[in-house]
């Protein structure tokens, strides 16, 4: 216990030898440790270390980037909450219209479809795709033959961009026995001498079919996101003390126990960052949706909704800054359960 | 709760009953395998379509043993999609994208975090709650800016004066974009690093220019390594911004191409498979060498927007 509180504390250590401003060796822990007690006096010292034009130069660096950022990012997410309350058609005049553009999305008859698949799609993430990511980084932690390679099995589709996720898939669903992989493996299946208790799907138009091609979509965007949970998570197992796991094995704890009782409670800032990246992913969903069929059809999604109505001939842009509206006040929940989190973090 | 090392070596002796674990392992071991050959199994469907010949499939479809290979697919995709212009659309946008990113974000992470100031805290969130955002949330009128001629672009980055339908512009949305991951992640990396460094070149005289330069951005190789294999990575995949900021198929980087592709070859399997496989071969050959770099660059900030 002993060696690990000074572990815990060390990088209190350091910050708090920083503020004696003088360069302290940083290979000599015993040193820091005497600085302890400077602990506030040199605080204002750093301000008169910058001269007028470092503060310049500081100023510019955050200033020019950030300038940017509002200008391209935080300006037009503004104007689109502006053009929601427009029916402006891309073009002419701009008639302010109230409420009358997000009176049309609440009866358009894609909304509430588009609302439901995007909670489908967050419910899959959440209850199935995540936990076979963290399930995957537990068993790739413990001392398996050939880790190397299964991770690397794992984060490969991580690699890869969600459009040609879209593409590789689509030859895997192509509808006619002998294309597409996954109907002529059920086809071949059919076939076997002794027959399974299974109905007939090789016909089954995976991505065509508006009831299912939803969950294909999700089969596919799970394929890259149980690689990009199983990275974050790995990567968190492997952070975590040794010393908690022996004690829990010493107090005769099952591996299954140890995992619930002692790793997960301590991963807690990686089980917050895949919670949000969980539910940040579910509204950004857009790429495959859009390869497949541009988001129709069973696919419709808020993202999509947001590109075909504004961004297309339709020209609605009224109507597609409402439904973007939307999607924002949604993503606002994740984004601000992060920051909060985040910025608790940085306090402390 | 004190550990003895009396208790510690008591730990090495029962560490976790040997046998039972061997038990579970062969359980284990089938779920774990079983999973890996699903997982790699769509990438190797991809490759083996795309080496199928014409006559091989139309007679006997994909689902079958193939009678002969053939790289032609690679060739017609390659000369009929005009897949080059689109790879070095693709280099033009991703290059300067990832070095322009990480430098100016470098710099923001260096200034937020170094030194102290009260609105340290709300800048750092004010860019990356800009890169959490859902894209569709400022498509709309960030298209209309980039058609408005207010947004004067001279001549050699853009040859309408507009940034819409210019390889600039998407340079420009991507570094703008990616900027708040990297600030996030680098800013993350930079608090790790001792103070006194920043202090200590400071009474030597440098100026702040020169410490990010030299003192910061050396130590921070690491963290930047792993920041441009990643960053190369998640411009390389974009596929939204060249989608609705550009209007020439001819001016698309490989991934938006790919659309293309997927309406010209729409019924011809191998041509689809063995473009969609060219797309990945960069990103392929970035993870494979330098894969310890991308995880870690996904891990040291642990997200990703």
């Amino acid at each position: 216990m002993a060696d690990r509180e000074m572990n815990d504390a060390a990088p209190a250590q350091l910050a708090l030898a920083s503020t004696a401003g003088a360069a302290v060796d940083s290979d000599v822990p015993s040193r820091r440790r005497f600085s302890l007690p400077l602990r506030r006096a040199p605080r204002r010292r750093r301000f008169s270390l910058l001269t007028r034009r470092d503060k310049l130069v500081l100023a510019l660096m955050v200033g020019i980037p950030l300038a940017f950022d509002l200008v391209f990012i935080w300006l037009p997410c503004f104007a689109t909450m502006g053009l929601s309350f427009t029916d402006w058609k891309g073009y002419g005049a701009i008639n302010f219209v109230g409420l009358e553009e997000y009176e049309k999305v609440w009866s358009y008859p894609f909304f509430e479809p588009a609302l439901i698949h995007n909670a489908i799609w967050l419910a899959w993430l959440a209850c199935i795709a995540t936990p076979l990511g963290i399930l995957v980084a537990v068993i790739l932690d413990g001392n398996l033959r050939g880790s190397r390679v299964y991770q690397t099995i794992f984060y490969l589709p991580v690699v890869l961009s969600l459009a040609v996720i879209g593409l590789i898939w689509q030859l895997l669903y192509a509808p006619d026995v002998g294309n597409g992989f996954i109907n002529s493996f059920l086809d071949a299946l059919g076939q076997m001498p002794i027959s399974l208790p299974l109905p007939d799907m090789s016909h089954t138009d995976w991505l065509g079919d508006g009831n299912i091609n939803l969950f294909a979509c999700l089969v596919a965007a799970s394929w890259r996101h149980v690689g990009y949970i199983c990275i974050l998570y790995l990567a968190g197992l492997k952070s975590v003390d040794p010393q908690l796991r022996e004690a829990a094995a010493i107090d005769g704890a099952t591996s299954r126990q140890t995992f619930f009782r002692v790793v997960f409670p301590v991963m807690r800032p990686i089980n917050v960052i895949i919670v949000v990246i969980t539910a940040i992913e579910a509204l950004r969903a857009f790429d495959i949706v859009y390869i497949v069929n541009r988001g129709r059809n069973g696919l419709e999604l808020l993202s999509a909704l947001v590109t075909n109505n504004a961004l297309s001939e339709a020209n609605r842009v009224g109507f597609g800054s409402a439904i973007a509206v939307v999607l924002l006040l949604i993503s606002i929940i994740p984004i601000v359960t992060f920051l909060v989190w985040q910025a608790r973090e940085d306090l402390e | 709760m004190t550990r003895t090392p009396r208790k510690a070596a008591r730990a090495a002796e029962t560490a976790v009953p040997h046998r039972r674990r061997r038990h579970r392992h062969v359980g284990t071991y089938a779920f774990i395998i079983l999973m890996a050959i699903l997982w790699i199994f769509p990438l190797i469907w991809t490759i083996y379509a795309s080496l199928r010949t014409n006559q091989d499939t139309t007679l006997h479809g994909y689902f079958s043993l193939p009678s002969g290979l053939t790289l032609d697919n690679y060739i017609d995709a390659w000369n009929g999609a005009e897949i080059p212009r689109a790879y070095l659309n693709t280099l033009v946008i991703t290059i300067p994208s990832v070095i322009v990113a990480l430098l100016v974000s470098s710099m923001v992470a260096f200034a937020l975090t170094r030194f102290k100031w009260r609105f340290n805290i709300p800048l750092l969130m004010i860019f990356v709650a800009g890169n959490l955002l859902p894209q569709q949330v400022f498509i709309i009128p960030l298209s209309k800016m980039f058609l408005w001629s207010g947004f004067f672009v001279p001549a050699p980055l853009s040859d309408t004066g507009l940034l819409f339908n210019q390889l600039f512009g998407i340079i420009l949305i991507n570094v703008i974009f990616q900027m708040g991951f990297c600030i996030f992640v680098l800013s993350n990396y930079m608090k790790t690093l001792p103070k006194e460094l920043v202090e200590a070149a400071q009474v030597d005289g440098a100026g702040v220019f020169r410490i990010w330069a030299g003192v910061i951005m050396p130590l921070c190789r690491p963290a930047l390594a792993a920041m441009a294999t990643l960053e190369f990575t998640f411009i390389y995949n974009d596929f939204f911004w060249a989608l609705f900021l550009m209007k020439d198929g001819d001016r698309r980087p490989i991934t938006s191409f790919l659309q293309n592709l997927n309406g010209m070859y729409y019924s011809d399997y191998s041509l689809l498979a063995a473009g969609a496989f060219l797309a990945v071969i960069p990103t392929l050959i970035v993870f494979f060498l330098l894969q310890r770099y991308f995880v870690s660059g996904l891990t040291l900030g642990s997200v990703k927007g």
